[in-house]
């Protein structure tokens, strides 16, 4: 075989009309069928005569019709143009999934003479593309599902609601970052271990995510347990730590341990223990709202972790202000939320209820990162309100 | 965000004229009205604009909650009314949106003057002594017909095509632009246009009517039209030599022609 003899491909314009790899159809304006080629019967199985006159509506599936009228045929009016429509033809030899291509052909004045269209099989892309829709429906379902295990977790790692306790006002506010939809590594709690004496308990796991979130569940509830005979705060996070290593996590975390033990007389006694977590502020009823507490190691690095015990008093109407690094941390324009900010709005919001604390400055921090904070915000509010 | 923003309401005509307002139809947006708008150029005072979702709407807007009926698209009509403070309006409705017409003029008789529903059907789906043409199983083909027509749709795409009406010609370019939406829009908008059921509320229109009907529409037949011109008094039935669902684009001398027929004799001014 050689290329230099004669050769015989089909080249006359006519055989390259009707067995073009493509069905070829000639309308009237009004959409009926002037003529369909060769490749176009033999594909579809109608013969001509049948064919001539009917409109190509007829030819296409109930949805498609209506698709056809709403959709296809306007635009091909306004574009003179229409590509690539997805329809499937009702024919004799069953249901053919197949591509349109239309072309309106207009007379020199501009009124409609006719309308040309291409067809082309389109039976494994269309059967691939059902995949692909199948596909996605899956994986919109399952991340639903990962939303709402996320959302479950995560709400196993903050106490439903906060205690009503007289003598204090408590508020507390836990936002996730981003959207939402990852489990977060910070927690908080409040729990009494006896009459008169509760734990306010701040905390923050490094990381986020499933694995973030049973470390964080091991520590809230390792403080629980041990809080409950080692009332001591310097003991609770010792047990914290040594609970940490033992599981070789090799994550860290940060606590903030608060004891407070409401007497007979008229002030709050207050003892603060701090796992590499920020400082509380105090928030007293006059002056700048300050940072208490010893900064110590976080937990679950190293064995003997420098932990100390601050103690302080709180008069009536005085509080204290936990929170996690995600609220001081947050950037807008490279500029932190910061301390200072945070200060600045406790000492300006130290009329208000706790709760309204709570929430004002989460949201203020939120607000400070545009509305989608980069990581998770916790904020816990207790007053000594007798 | 003001109503004109949000529908992307383009204010044309004589400014002092009677106002005449052209609402599309699901599919496509306020270009359905391109060759029978400018008819009414130098008598009225035209409003065009887009449903939330279609064309250059601000697809932010769309409320799956608000527009799961057609009552959210009523209240858009109306908020465009109030804020351009008009009244004795001729609301031009094509497709779904002369049934969203009729709401508007039910809910809100002092706005409008004057009613042009262009292939209306109260109700697409049959019921039982009531033929609208359509079974339940062809809405479902429907949505899937409109599935497999938007897997072409591309999210990257419909930010320049939507929500920049101050910038027309970033949709110029893509083809087939004028009859694009979100997806899910579409998918919703398809539902409640083709389950919608208002034969009830025909009765209720107060104002003169046009009721145009097109020769061989497969999405409004015949006797729907004939219909909606039974069920609301004194409406007026114009028999189009127009073919199709689309006689706003296919046939728009004949369009406008009854139009002004019926709005030179049927209806008085004020």
């Amino acid at each position: 075989m050689t290329g230099a003899g004669p050769v015989d491909v089909p080249a006359l314009p006519e055989e390259l009309y009707e067995d073009a790899p493509c069905g070829l159809l000639s309308l009237r304006p009004d959409g009926t069928v002037v003529t369909a080629n060769r490749t176009f019967l033999r594909w579809t199985g109608y013969d001509l005569g049948t064919l001539i006159g009917r409109p190509l509506r007829d030819l296409l599936a109930a949805g498609d019709r209506i698709f056809h009228e709403t959709h296809y045929a306007p635009l091909l009016q306004m574009q003179d143009e229409v590509r690539e429509l997805a329809v499937t033809l009702v024919c004799p030899r069953g249901r053919l999934p197949v591509f349109l291509n239309s072309v309106l052909d207009r007379a020199p004045g501009g009124a409609p003479r006719g309308v040309r269209i291409a067809v082309f099989l389109a039976v494994d892309r269309r059967s691939y593309e059902a995949e692909l829709v199948v596909a996605r429906r899956r994986a919109e379902e399952s991340e639903a599902r990962v939303r709402e295990l996320a959302r479950t977790l995560q709400n196993s790692l903050l106490p439903p609601a906060l205690p009503h306790v007289g003598g204090l006002d408590l508020g507390a506010v836990y936002r996730p970052a981003g959207q939402g939809d990852e489990v977060g590594g910070d927690f908080y709690d409040v729990f009494s271990t006896a009459t008169g004496d509760w734990a306010v308990v701040i905390g923050d796991v490094v990381g986020k995510g499933a694995a973030a979130a049973t470390l964080t569940s091991l520590v809230r509830y390792t403080v629980r347990a041990v809080a409950m005979h080692a009332r001591r705060p310097r003991a609770v996070l010792m047990a914290v730590n040594d609970a940490l290593l033992q599981q070789r996590a090799e994550r860290v975390c940060t606590v903030a341990y608060v004891r407070i033990q409401l007497g007979p007389g008229d002030t709050a006694r207050v003892t603060i223990c701090l796992g590499g977590h920020p400082r509380p502020l105090a928030v007293r009823r006059r002056g700048e709202p300050l940072p208490v507490g010893r900064f110590g190691s976080v937990l679950g690095a190293i064995r003997c972790p420098r932990l100390e015990e601050t103690a302080i008093t709180l008069e009536p109407g005085d509080g204290l202000l936990l929170y996690t690094d995600g609220v001081v941390e947050g950037r807008h324009d490279g500029q932190f939320f910061g301390e200072q900010r945070l200060a600045d709005l406790a000492g300006a919001l130290r009329d208000r209820s706790a709760t309204a604390v709570a929430e004002e400055v989460a949201a203020a921090a939120v607000d400070h990162q545009g509305g989608v904070p980069a990581d998770d915000i916790a904020v816990v509010v207790v007053r000594y309100a007798p | 965000m003001s109503a004109v923003v949000r529908n992307n309401v383009a204010v044309g005509g004589l400014p002092t004229g009677r106002p005449i307002m052209f609402a599309h139809g699901f599919g496509c947006d306020q270009n359905m009205w391109r060759f029978v708008a400018p008819a009414f150029a130098s008598t009225h005072r035209s409003v065009l604009f887009d449903h939330v979702g279609a064309g250059r709407s601000d697809v932010t807007a769309y409320d799956f909650t608000k527009y799961a009926s057609l009552d959210g698209y009523v209240g858009d009509v109306l908020e465009i009314c109030a804020e351009l403070d008009l009244t004795d309006v001729v609301f031009v409705g094509h497709s779904v949106s002369a049934m969203v017409g009729v709401l508007a003029a039910v809910r809100a008789p002092d706005r409008f003057g004057a009613l042009v529903l262009v292939g209306p059907s109260p109700r697409y789906v049959d019921d039982e002594g009531y033929t609208g043409g359509f079974a339940r199983e062809d809405v479902d083909d429907l949505l899937a017909s409109l599935e497999s027509n938007y897997l072409g749709w591309s999210s990257a795409l419909a930010p320049a095509i939507m929500g920049n009406p101050e910038r027309p010609e970033l949709g110029e370019e893509l083809t087939n632009s004028f009859c694009r939406t979100d997806p899910d829009i579409a998918h919703q908008f398809a539902e409640v246009t083709f389950l919608s059921d208002n034969r009830a509320d025909l009765a209720r229109v107060g104002i003169p009517t046009l009721v145009l009907q097109c020769s061989d529409d497969i999405i409004a037949p015949e006797p729907v039209g004939r219909y909606v011109h039974e069920q609301i008094p004194g409406s007026v039935l114009t028999l189009m030599r127009a073919r199709g669902h689309c006689p706003n684009l296919s046939a728009p001398a004949e369009t406008i022609a009854a139009m002004q027929a019926f709005l030179s004799t049927a209806t008085a001014t004020g």
